[in-house]
């Protein structure tokens, strides 16, 4: 399918690059560390891209030094949740409010069905197109 | 699992870096002996270590998790502070920053609190120094249904798991300490430094009261320094003598009595005048109390 692309997820920074390793992740973080960004560890398992809010595990991180302890958080994760998406978004408080200034996958489930494109017929032969991940059918936590 | 990236400095660079530090140590802590020593041990551990590596013997990263017991004002603070950096330059701790704690910041006030209190210590900690003073609180035997057995299980699984992100010290007062361990046997063995520190002797008190007038940018003349001797000799007789601490209490006390006795002609005070400690400064102490009459 042209669309999904290998069937992979490509949302955020790096998704049509081969899934980062952890010492990848680390330097990534080491950046934004250096920058002082607040960085939080999401999951979620509708990738939908108009799925914004993901949900947050445990608090974001302020007033760390050192990647290592968000790699520690990040393993927790992915052993928490073995089979959805989680991503990791550094957050910029220079302007007063929290501004993702980096976001990008740190897992993925196995399988990725990925989305299909809906039709819908309206008035005058116009078309409205939607996109529906074909995981979302299941409930929630059963998805992947 | 961790993909740490040690940051090491070129292997030439060490040896003198090494000589560099411990001749700083040397100047800027008085006595310590054993500290020192291990302080020394540590750096030629990590000299050797490279020597290895670069034949090709692996090497475990060393354990440097470290208890420091002793007496009050003994230095374990201020060693403990100096640590991180001393670990960041000889290249076994990443970012060299100290995270002090105590009981309070690890553990929570109810259930579900503890765990994600300790976390975000620890990862604020990470590629640092971690340094819980007074550790012995962490555990309350005679409460069992304390969360700080759940704070110290939490230290427990990092401190093993992550040594090479994380050097964990602890710091308390000896008989405590060692009753601490003694409810928590995995938390001694999993630390390789007991670094006991012993108390001062009489002469490097002084030392200390001559480095921290220095800092004050005070001095004694010759009487009040012989005050000052007789004054320590008392006062370690005395009960609750904290070493060190004793010593800056001590002297700021002394710069109370010299302000007050200067205050009342400050218009004609000299530079000396400001920064003389005399005799009887000193010697207006309470320890001195029973000798007054025939002084």
């Amino acid at each position: 399918m042209m669309t999904n692309h290998g069937n992979r997820l490509t949302q955020g920074q790096f998704s049509y690059l081969p899934d980062l390793t952890d010492a990848q992740i680390t330097a990534q973080l080491e950046y934004a560390l250096k920058n002082n960004w607040a960085v939080g560890v999401e999951y979620t398992d509708d990738p939908h891209p108009r799925n914004t809010y993901w949900e947050m595990f445990g608090n974001p991180m302020f007033d760390l030094v050192d990647p290592a302890g968000i790699l520690m958080e990040i393993s927790n994760c992915r052993k928490t949740f073995p089979n959805h998406y989680i991503r990791v978004t550094a957050f910029d408080s220079t302007r007063g409010r929290e501004t993702p200034r980096m976001s990008y996958l740190v897992s993925r489930p196995k399988n990725e069905p990925g989305f299909i494109v809906e039709r819908q017929e309206r008035d005058g032969r116009n078309v409205g197109y939607t996109i529906r991940s074909y995981a979302t059918g299941k409930p929630e936590g059963e998805r992947y | 699992m961790s993909a740490a990236i040690p940051i090491t400095p070129p292997a030439s660079d060490v040896t003198a870096d090494i000589a560099q530090l411990l001749a700083g140590l040397d100047r800027e802590l008085v006595g310590l002996a054993p500290v020192k020593r291990r302080i020394a041990e540590v750096a030629a551990l990590l000299a050797v270590d490279r020597a290895r590596a670069g034949l090709g013997l692996r090497a475990q990263p060393p354990s440097l998790h470290m208890c420091f017991t002793g007496n009050p004002g003994t230095g374990k603070t201020t060693v403990a502070l100096k640590m991180a950096g001393i670990l960041q330059r000889l290249g076994y701790s990443r970012k060299g920053h100290l995270v002090a704690v105590t009981r309070d910041d690890l553990v929570g006030q109810y259930i579900g609190h503890t765990a994600p209190r300790t976390k975000e210590v620890l990862k604020r900690a990470m590629g640092g120094v971690l340094f819980i003073d007074e550790a012995y609180y962490l555990y309350r035997p005679e409460n069992e249904r304390d969360y700080g057995q759940e704070a110290v299980e939490i230290l427990l699984q990092v401190m093993e798991n992550q040594r090479e992100d994380l050097v964990v010290i602890l710091a308390g007062y000896k008989d405590r300490m060692e009753r601490f361990f003694e409810c928590n046997p995995g938390f001694g063995s999993r630390i390789a430094h007991h670094v006991d520190f012993p108390d001062y002797s009489n002469d490097e008190l002084m030392r200390i009261a001559a480095l921290m007038l220095e800092r004050m940018g005070y001095a004694f003349d010759a009487p009040a320094a012989a005050a000052f001797e007789r004054y320590l000799e008392r006062r370690m007789a005395r009960p609750h003598f904290a070493n060190a601490r004793s010593v800056r209490n001590a002297l700021d006390r002394a710069r109370l009595r010299h302000a007050s006795r200067v205050f009342s002609r400050l218009a004609t005070a000299d530079r000396e005048t400001l920064s003389t400690l005399v005799a009887e400064d000193i010697l207006a102490s309470r320890v001195f109390e029973d000798e007054a009459p025939d002084a």
